[in-house]
C-alpha cells in the first residue's frame, strides 16, 4: 500500500539525519512514539511530537527507556506502528524489551544514534561501538534485523524499509545511526506518498477459533492480530507454544527459539543489502558502515590515485551480517580493511566470512571520525 | 470449547473468563489470587463491558499468571512493566478496557516509577494490585510492602525497611480510585473492580491476600484459612479515610475500603484538551480505531 | 463431579444448589468457613490430588449465595440460587 500524504512532507529539504528519521518514520505510518530524551536522538522524538498531532498518533515521554521500550510493544498490539529512539546509554536499559519484542514477534523500530561510549561516554559525539550490541545485546538466541544509514537521505528512506522489514518478519528492527549522521544537514528528497511502498501489517483473514498468534504461516512467520477484536490472544515472554500458552520443556524451547532464529536466516538473503563502489577489479577492500563509509570512500579514492586497486564495500543492513558476500569477495582479494569508530566489532564478522584472507582493523575510540589517511595507511599495508 | 450452560447444569460464572484447556491454576493451596480472579469475573459480568474490549496485562510473579489463565486478551509482560506496556495498548486503542493485575513487588519495587507517573498522568487503567507482602514466585523475598520485623528469605531476622503504604502512594501520585480491601472482602473488591471499570481514569485497588506457603509459612502465621480469618477480624472498614492514616503494621488492624473516587481529566483528555488548544482544527487526535 | 448424599435436617426446600468440582479443589476450607447458612463441611473421601473437597450436610439451608464460589481461589465451587417458582410455597417469606 502507499504511504499516507498527510503523513508525508514531500518536497526537497535541508535537513539533518534526525530530522529526516523522523520524516521517515512518519512516512512510514507510524503513529506512535514513547522515548526518552537523550543525546544526540532527541531531535527524533522532538520533531515528531510536532509533527504527530496534526497527522494523527501520539507521542509520550515516558518516565525512563524501560517505559519507552515497552509502550510501544503495548502500542503495537492495540494496532499502532510505533517506534522508539535512543542512544547508547538508553539501548543499553532497553535490551529486556528488545528481546521481549523478538520473543513475542513484535514489530517495531528502536532507533540508537550512536555516541561515544561506554557509559555515558561523549553525548554529543559520534561512536559506532553499539553494533554488536544491537545483535546480541538481549540474553538469550535470537536474531536481528539492523539497517545503518549513512547520510540524511538514508535515515529517511531507510525508515520506512526498517519498518516494512519489521511489518514482514513480525519483529523489532534496529535502526543503527550515529551521531555524525544524525547531526550533519544535507539535501534531503521526499517523494510524493504516492511513490512510497508501505508493507501494511499482516493481519490475518482467519476467525478466532482457527487464528494462533505464533503459528508461521509462510516462510515461518506467523500472521498479525490486534487486541479487541475478539481473538482473545495471550502473548508472554515465557516459551510458549502456538496459541502463546506458556510451555517450558526443551522441545518447546527448540521449535519456538529454533522458528525465531531460522525466519530471519533462512530469509537472510533476502534482507541482506550492502552498497559497493569499485569492487569489481579490486585487490583490496575496505568495509565500513555509516559516517564511516564516506571517509572510506575518499581513502579508495586516494588509494587508486597511488595505483592501488582499492574498493568499498558497504553493509546498509548489517545483521544479518552479507556473510555471503564477504565470502564471495575474499577470493578474489589480497585483503579486507575494517573501518569502525570502535575498537572492533564488525570486524570480526568480516574476519570470519574472509576465511583468512588477510583482514585489517582501523580502530577509533570515536569522539570524532576517521582521517583518510589512517585508512589509507591500512589499504597500503594491506596489499603489502 | 466454551461450554454452555444448560438448564440442569449451570456453569460456574467465573468460568467463561477462564482458559479452562489450561486448568488447574499455579498457585497453592489457600493462595488468594484466585479468589481475586472471581471477585474480577463477576465485576466484569456486572459492568456490562463486552469482553471481546477488555484487555488484561500483567507483569510477573504469582500474580502476574492471573493474564495467562484469562480469556480474554491477555498480555504477559516483562518484570515492573505492565503498566507502560498498559499505556501504550490504552493510547493505540483507547476503545479498550484496560486492566493491570500484578504483585506488590511488580508494580511497586521494581515498576514503581511506572507506577507513580502513570497515576501522576492519570492514564486510563485499572490497577489490581493483589498484596501478599513478599515475591512469591521466587521463593519469598522481602518485598517492598512487607511489614517491619517480618521474615522472608531475603530478611531472615526480620524485615528493617519501612513498607509503602500503597494507598496513599496512589493517591498521593494522583490516582482517581482508589480502594483497599483483603481477599475476605469478596464482595467488596467486586464493587470496587466493577466501579473502577466504569470510571475513567488511574484507577488503584489493593487486594491484600495469604502466600500461605511463603509469608504465612515463615511467619508462623497459618494457612490461607487462618489468614482469611485474621482479615475478617482485624479489618476494619473506613470508607473515605485519609490514605495518610491507613498504613499496615505486621498482624496489626486493616483499614479497608474506598478511599479516593475523585474526578480528573485522563490522559487521553489531557492529550486531546492541550492540543486543542494549541493547535484547533489541525490537530488530528490520538490515533486508533 | 460428585456430593456426597446430603442430610435433610428439615422439611424446608433448600433455595440453592451448589455444584462442585472435586477434582479442582484443593481443600483450603475458604467456603466451609464462610458459608452463612453453614452448610458444608470437609467430605471424608479425598479426591486424585490427597485433598478433601467440601460436601453439603444441610442441604436445606443452602441459600444459593454462591460467595463459596466467589471466594474459592480453585474455581471449583459455586452455587446457584433456585428460581422462586420451583420452590414450595409453604416457604412463604418472598426471597430478600
Amino acid at each position: 500500500m502507499k504511504a499516507n500524504p498527510k503523513a508525508v512532507l514531500t518536497g526537497t529539504h535541508f535537513i539533518d539525519g534526525d530530522q529526516a528519521c523522523c520524516e521517515g518514520a512518519l512516512a512510514a505510518g507510524a503513529d506512535f512514539a514513547a522515548g526518552y530524551p537523550i543525546t544526540p536522538s532527541t531531535e527524533i522524538v522532538e520533531r515528531f511530537a510536532s509533527r504527530i498531532p496534526t497527522v494523527g498518533g501520539v507521542f509520550l515521554q515516558m518516565e525512563d527507556e524501560l517505559a519507552s521500550s515497552i509502550a510501544i510493544l503495548g502500542a503495537t498490539w492495540g494496532g499502532a506502528k510505533a517506534f522508539t529512539v535512543t542512544s547508547g546509554p538508553g539501548f543499553s536499559l532497553m535490551m529486556e524489551h528488545i528481546g521481549y519484542a523478538a520473543m513475542t514477534e513484535t514489530p517495531c523500530v528502536f532507533v540508537d544514534v550512536q555516541r561515544g561510549g561506554p557509559s555515558t561516554g561523549l553525548p554529543t559525539l559520534p561512536g559506532q561501538g553499539d553494533m554488536m550490541q544491537a545483535r546480541w545485546g538481549s540474553h538469550g538466541d535470537y536474531e536481528i534485523i539492523a539497517l545503518c544509514p549513512n547520510s540524511p537521505q538514508e535515515c529517511f528512506d531507510l525508515m520506512i524499509d526498517a519498518f516494512n522489514l519489521a511489518e514482514q518478519y513480525r519483529t523489532p528492527v534496529m535502526f543503527m545511526m550515529d551521531e555524525c549522521v544524525g547531526h550533519m544537514t544535507e539535501k534531503v528528497i521526499i517523494p510524493p506518498a504516492g511513490e512510497i511502498e508501505i508493507l501494511p501489517r499482516r493481519y490475518t483473514a482467519l476467525p478466532p477459533e482457527q487464528y494462533r498468534p505464533f503459528r508461521p504461516c509462510s516462510e515461518g512467520i506467523p500472521e498479525m492480530v490486534k487486541a479487541g477484536e475478539g481473538y482473545r490472544i495471550h502473548v508472554t515472554g515465557l516459551t510458549h507454544d502456538e496459541q502463546g500458552y506458556p510451555a517450558m520443556d526443551w522441545q518447546t524451547q527448540q521449535k519456538l527459539v529454533g522458528r525465531l532464529v531460522e525466519k530471519i536466516r533462512r530469509n537472510a538473503s533476502k534482507i541482506v543489502r550492502y552498497e559497493e563502489r569499485h569492487t569489481k577489479d579490486a585487490e583490496v577492500i575496505v568495509v565500513a558502515y555509516g559516517i564511516t563509509s564516506r571517509i572510506g570512500l575518499r581513502a579508495i579514492a586516494m588509494a587508486r590515485e597511488e595505483g592501488i586497486r582499492a574498493g568499498l564495500h558497504r553493509p546498509i543492513v548489517v545483521w544479518p551480517f552479507p556473510d555471503d558476500r564477504i565470502r564471495k569477495l575474499a577470493g578474489k582479494v589480497q585483503g579486507f580493511v575494517v573501518v569502525e569508530m570502535n575498537y572492533g566489532q564488525m570486524f570480526y564478522e568480516v574476519e570470519r566470512c574472509a576465511a583468512g584472507a588477510r583482514t585489517l582493523l582501523v580502530p577509533h575510540g570515536g569522539g570524532t571520525v576517521h582521517e583518510p589517511k589512517e585508512i589509507l595507511a591500512a589499504i597500503r599495508e594491506a596489499v603489502r | 470449547m466454551r461450554e454452555a450452560a444448560t438448564p440442569c447444569q449451570p456453569i460456574n460464572p467465573v468460568e467463561p473468563f477462564l482458559r479452562t484447556e489450561r486448568m488447574p491454576h499455579i498457585w497453592c493451596p489457600g493462595c488468594g489470587i484466585g479468589t481475586t480472579v472471581n471477585c474480577f469475573a463477576r465485576a466484569l459480568v456486572e459492568s456490562k463491558i463486552s469482553p471481546d474490549k477488555v484487555a488484561v496485562v500483567s507483569g510477573i510473579g504469582c500474580t502476574g499468571r492471573v493474564a495467562g489463565y484469562l480469556h480474554l486478551d491477555s498480555f504477559h509482560t516483562t518484570h515492573g512493566r505492565a503498566i507502560p506496556f498498559a499505556t501504550g495498548l490504552k493510547l493505540a486503542d483507547p476503545s479498550l478496557t484496560v486492566v493491570v493485575y500484578s504483585g506488590d513487588g511488580d508494580l511497586i519495587a521494581i515498576g514503581g516509577n511506572h507506577f507513580i507517573h502513570a497515576a501522576r498522568r492519570n492514564v486510563d487503567i485499572k490497577v489490581i494490585c493483589v498484596n501478599n507482602f513478599i515475591y512469591g514466585m521466587t521463593g519469598g523475598q522481602v518485598g517492598p510492602t512487607t511489614p517491619i520485623g517480618a521474615l522472608a528469605t531475603t530478611a531472615p531476622y526480620g524485615c528493617f525497611e519501612r513498607p509503602f503504604n500503597l494507598p496513599f502512594l496512589a493517591e498521593s501520585s494522583g490516582a482517581v480510585y482508589v480502594a483497599r480491601w483483603t481477599a475476605y472482602h469478596v464482595r467488596f473488591i467486586a464493587h470496587s473492580m466493577m466501579e473502577a471499570f466504569n470510571k475513567t481514569g488511574f484507577c488503584f485497588i489493593e487486594i491484600i491476600a495469604p502466600c500461605p506457603t511463603l509469608y504465612q509459612r515463615r511467619n508462623h502465621l497459618g494457612d490461607g484459612l487462618d489468614t482469611m480469618k485474621y482479615y475478617k477480624q482485624k479489618s476494619v472498614i473506613k470508607n473515605g479515610a485519609n490514605t495518610k492514616d491507613v498504613e499496615l503494621d505486621f498482624q496489626g488492624e486493616i483499614i479497608v475500603g474506598k478511599f479516593v473516587d475523585i474526578e480528573r481529566p485522563a490522559l487521553k483528555q489531557t492529550i486531546d484538551r492541550q492540543l486543542q488548544q494549541a493547535l484547533g482544527s489541525r490537530y488530528s487526535g490520538v490515533g486508533g480505531p | 463431579m460428585t456430593d456426597a448424599p446430603p442430610m435433610p435436617t428439615s422439611s424446608r426446600k433448600p433455595r440453592g444448589r451448589i455444584y462442585i468440582d472435586w477434582s479442582r479443589c484443593k481443600g483450603c476450607g475458604f467456603c466451609i468457613e464462610f458459608c452463612p447458612p453453614k452448610v458444608l463441611a470437609f467430605a471424608a473421601s479425598y479426591n486424585d490430588h490427597g485433598y478433601h473437597p467440601p460436601r453439603l450436610i444441610r442441604e436445606d439451608n443452602c441459600t444459593g449465595c454462591d460467595l463459596c464460589g466467589l471466594y474459592c481461589p480453585d474455581f471449583a465451587i459455586f452455587g446457584v440460587r433456585e428460581p422462586i417458582a420451583a420452590q414450595p410455597e409453604k416457604e412463604g417469606a418472598s426471597e430478600s
